[in-house]
């Protein structure tokens, strides 16, 4: 089994990280839609919120952990053009900033008054910043950044497509099928 | 300065006796002062509280953390005083951030919108009456809404501060429904009605 990562292909570990923070980002952002339409008495009121928290914290480990890996490993290059490798670097780089700065605004709001957050009764983390007001503002940000981060996300997935329906390429099988 | 000499008419002597003789005929409760208060809200010596059921089972307590207002006291006849209050709604505070950001949004206060509270006096029944205790009727205004309500108050206590100043203070409590002013959001049957708390202490002008 290849672990790890080789100069043209992506290891088992990294195309485990990738798929994991995918279903991640994408099940707190439709979680993160539902949970603000709740009404007060529906039995998830609050337990959804408490899910996205937690969810979003050890999501924010993960990304820890992914990032120390690909730091560790080698970086396959991106396939395609050359503006299309440019364009893929830039989308990745702004995918992890996006992904952290989410994770960021999310932690300032449920901290703003000093509460910790509880992840699943395991841990908690702690409040730092707080503030008056900081949870409208944060909690703006986290909505703006969650939508930006929703979007290009969905870029790099039409992009991918586009790489196994046309370039044929084989880019999104890597990303699939670990290989050495 | 270079004064001329005040050339006195029979128009100019009439009118300066008239007025004269009116300031001297007014009856003294006129003259009376009616004191000016600025509501201490620098020193922190006043609170707008509310209270509001949860599901029926206990009470929750939030407070608006800024707000401004003024106050007159008529000495002679308490009852033609008066009071004004301004609420900045984003400045709630019910010590839970999610909830805080929650009641500021759409659903309840929509500080965005309507970022002020006002409540204005129209008429003050019973004060003055050796009881301390009175009504206060004036205009809530809240989410865009204006409804007439009455504060139950009383007077706490009044006289020389120990820093050369003077104070009074005040005690009040109205219940309001939420509906009445655009809030529907259904929190349950106990929480239709929230009732407000303010405690008031001037400093004289």
């Amino acid at each position: 089994m290849h672990w790890r990562n080789g100069t043209d292909s992506y290891g088992l570990a990294a195309i485990a990280f990738h798929w994991i923070v995918a279903a991640g980002v994408i099940g707190l952002f439709a979680l993160g839609l539902w949970m603000v339409e709740l009404t007060y008495y529906d039995p998830w009121y609050k337990t959804s919120l408490e899910w996205h928290k937690a969810s979003g914290v050890l999501l924010f480990l993960v990304m820890v952990a992914r990032l120390a890996w690909r730091l560790a490993n080698p970086r396959p290059r991106p396939r395609g053009r050359p503006w299309e490798r440019r364009a893929a670097e830039a989308a990745h780089l702004g995918l992890y900033l996006l992904i952290f700065a989410a994770m960021g605004a999310g932690y300032l709001i449920s901290t703003a008054k000093g509460s910790p957050i509880d992840v699943f009764g395991l841990f908690s983390v702690p409040a730092t910043l707080t503030g008056e007001g900081q949870e409208d503002i944060a909690g703006e940000i986290h909505e703006i950044l969650a939508w930006t981060l929703i979007g290009l996300a969905s870029i790099h997935a039409l992009a991918a497509v586009k790489h196994a329906a046309i370039d044929r390429d084989g880019t999104l099988r890597r990303m699939l099928r670990p290989g050495p | 300065m270079n004064t001329k000499p005040t050339r006195t008419t029979l128009l100019g002597t009439t009118l300066a006796s008239a007025v004269l003789g009116a300031v001297a005929l007014t009856p003294a409760t006129a003259l009376a002062e009616k004191e000016q208060y600025v509501i201490d809200t620098e020193g922190a010596h006043a609170f707008v509280q509310f209270r509001i059921q949860h599901l029926g089972y206990s009470w929750l307590y939030g407070r608006f953390n800024d707000f401004g207002g003024e106050f007159t006291y008529d000495t002679d006849n308490p009852e033609n005083s008066s009071i004004e209050v301004t609420i900045d709604t984003a400045s709630l505070d019910s010590n839970h951030a999610e909830r805080d950001k929650h009641l500021r949004g759409e659903d309840f206060f929509h500080v965005d919108e309507y970022p002020e509270a006002r409540f204005v006096s129209t008429e003050i029944r019973g004060m003055g009456n050796g009881d301390g205790e009175f009504t206060i009727v004036g205009d809530l205004t809240l989410k865009g809404a204006t409804k007439e309500i009455e504060i139950e108050a009383e007077e706490v206590g009044h006289g020389q501060d120990p820093w050369g100043g003077y104070r009074r203070g005040f005690q009040g409590t109205t219940e309001i429904t939420l509906k009445d002013f655009n809030i529907d959001y259904d929190l349950g049957p106990a929480s239709r009605t929230a009732e407000l708390e303010l405690a008031i202490e001037g400093i004289r002008q």
